[in-house]
């Protein structure tokens, strides 16, 4: 029994020195090396083409750089001045953390429970169906038809809708009021939400072992939810920290959608979220040094929502 | 309580079952509203197109958009085929190159202990959370110093480098058994042959997913921040090139717009019909 315990040797009595911690590193990577030629041509690309990049715009964030001239180092300055005098970053702000904390579970339940219902049913139905719910998010452009549907004369779907029953007297104009565009671009983004985490539930749950359910039944599971608790659950870990982190990014960084639904700008600022402020400083001010620091603010906020989740998955099924 | 292993679905009820698909028809209905209305409107003659508010379904099918479409594609300066050609090579390359890469080094990371190895796993997740938009510079600093500017490796290789492959591929081989694994190592199997003849074939689902994803955002690629020779553009650019001409060619670009979604959609249906046939093949899973 105690064979276990006198495995002291000179090495773990005190700490290393720095130059036999060099030695086991370099004796682990020469073990590893099959590993490295492994990673390296996608760590090659990866380093240049993402990290690079980032690292330099993380830079610019404490710079003055309008584009034309050279970077000019400000320090802390960008800071200072999006928390504490542009009152826009704040309306900004506020409207990024309703439509994160609205589309961003919602999308991620709805993506998890169609496909989990998906997987129900019979393989050629399974396929079909799976089209028909991805389609919002194959077709590109077609998301416009919501402003038809919105439209704010009366010709448009809702509005002719509710004038012929009555219900109104006059056309709402609901893309330009902003009590309604918040609220109009949540439900189109939750129409888009069924995407990449869903098509990577939907592979998931087909690597969940089959023998599994069968012995959970003689376990004492009764019905599909117990199943689904206590077996499919737990079974998807991987698949779904993968999907929490596709739905924080794009909960947190709505923009598209909104400027093409509410306009640039927006009624009031009404659709004005962190990534169409970061694009108005970027792209029509030349701002580059300011819109970094936009970037790098939001990048630690989804990193810390990011971690709480993590932190909260674990504890699943 | 009696145990009803015999029969092949354990736990359902009939009732279930019939909610659980009138759930799934409505969405799809709703959901597929998209999809049914681009097929429709490419059959759609101008009058049609151009009555507010839309009808749906179209009244008198015709092929003239499509005609149109072809007339104007044969017109054009660079041939058409270039422009096709184009895009299949980013598409196809671009693509291929993200799922073996990616796959590669995600067996890497998941498989293997080594150092550095956790670290650079999470560059790559938390690399996905920033916003691209600020990035545009430095990539374009990058690809002149490399001498890129206006070739297509412009647009392949940094394909090649997504965060989104290696994080999806590393999810799916950590449920990879690492004893099967070990034993194909006994038998003298070397470990690129590990990786492709045993763990590929287990993560197919994902894979096929993850070719599904990478075709649809390459196959929409403009090119336009990179590529500059007209004989070097891709398809969409071409299209919207066609559609820009305004409201006259309202009729093309309901065209323009079915036959951009026909090549992903192909690829969808194929790949899909696939992972969801993998079902219950699988009974090796940690």
């Amino acid at each position: 029994m105690s064979v276990s315990r006198v495995e002291i040797t000179p090495k773990s009595l005190g700490k290393p020195s720095i130059r036999e911690r060099l030695a086991n590193l370099f004796q682990e990577i020469r073990a590893n090396k099959v590993a490295y030629l492994f990673l390296a041509p996608y760590a090659i690309i990866f380093l240049t083409f993402v990290v690079v990049p980032v690292g330099v715009s993380i830079g610019l964030s404490f710079t003055h750089y309008n584009m034309l001239e050279p970077p000019v180092w400000i320090g802390w300055s960008n800071y200072i001045r999006l928390f504490l005098m542009d009152d826009v970053f704040l309306i900004a702000v506020k409207n990024t953390l309703v439509y994160a904390f609205i589309t961003g579970p919602l999308s991620y339940i709805a993506c998890f429970i169609f496909a989990w219902m998906i997987n129900e049913l019979k393989p050629k139905l399974r396929a079909l169906l799976t089209l028909l719910l991805y389609a919002p998010s194959i077709s590109g452009n077609v998301f416009l038809v919501w402003t038809i549907i919105f439209s704010g004369d009366s010709h448009g779907y809702i509005n002719g809708f509710l004038l012929r029953f009555g219900i109104t007297p006059e056309p709402i104009q609901w893309l330009q009021d902003p009590r309604f565009i918040l609220p109009i671009i949540i439900l189109v983004v939750l129409w888009l939400s069924l995407g990449t985490s869903f098509l990577v539930f939907i592979a998931g749950l087909q690597g969940v072992d089959s023998t599994l359910y069968e012995a959970g039944a003689m376990d004492g599971i009764r019905n599909r939810w117990q199943e689904l608790w206590y077996i499919t659950l737990p079974s998807m870990r991987p698949q779904l920290m993968f999907g929490a982190v596709i739905s924080i990014t794009q909960a947190f960084t709505v923009s598209q959608h909104a400027i093409a639904l509410a306009g640039f700008p927006s009624t009031d600022y009404a659709a004005r979220t962190v990534v169409t402020h970061l694009i108005d400083y970027g792209n029509v001010r030349f701002e580059m040094g300011y819109a970094c620091t936009i970037a790098t603010v939001l990048f630690v906020v989804m990193l810390i929502t990011q971690r709480l989740v993590q932190k909260w998955l674990r504890n699943i099924g | 309580m009696e145990l009803r292993l015999g029969r092949s679905r354990l736990n359902r009820t009939l009732g279930g079952d019939i909610i659980l698909f009138l759930v799934l028809l409505v969405t799809a209905i709703f959901m597929s509203f998209p999809l049914v209305y681009t097929i429709s409107n490419a059959f759609k003659p101008l009058n049609e197109l151009f009555l507010f508010p839309p009808r749906l379904f179209v009244r008198n099918p015709t092929l003239d958009n499509f005609r149109d479409l072809f007339v104007l594609m044969s017109s054009s300066w660079v041939p058409f085929s270039r422009y096709a050609f184009n895009t299949l090579l980013i598409t196809l390359l671009g693509t291929g190159g993200h799922v073996l890469l990616g796959s590669m080094a995600a067996f890497a990371l998941s498989q293997h202990k080594f150092p550095g190895g956790k670290l650079f796993f999470n560059v790559v997740v938390i690399s996905l959370m920033f916003a691209p938009q600020v990035t545009a510079i430095p990539n374009y600093l990058i690809m002149s110093r490399l001498n890129w500017v206006d070739t297509y490796l412009s647009v392949i290789v940094p394909a090649w480098g997504m965060s989104l492959g290696l994080y999806l591929m590393k999810q799916f081989m950590d449920q990879v058994p690492k004893a099967l694994l070990e034993s194909a190592r006994i038998d003298g199997a070397s470990e690129f042959r590990v990786f492709w003849s045993i763990v590929m074939p287990i993560v197919k689902p994902a894979w096929l997913t993850l070719i599904i994803l990478s075709f649809q955002q390459l196959w929409g690629q403009t090119g336009g921040q990179f590529i500059y020779s007209e004989h070097l553009k891709p398809l969409p650019y071409a299209l919207q090139q066609i559609v820009a001409g305004g409201i006259a060619r309202a009729g093309v670009a309901a065209a323009v717009s079915l036959v951009m979604m026909i090549v992903p959609i192909s690829i969808f249906i194929l790949n899909q019909s696939r992972v969801v046939e993998t079902m219950g093949a699988s009974g090796i899973k940690e």
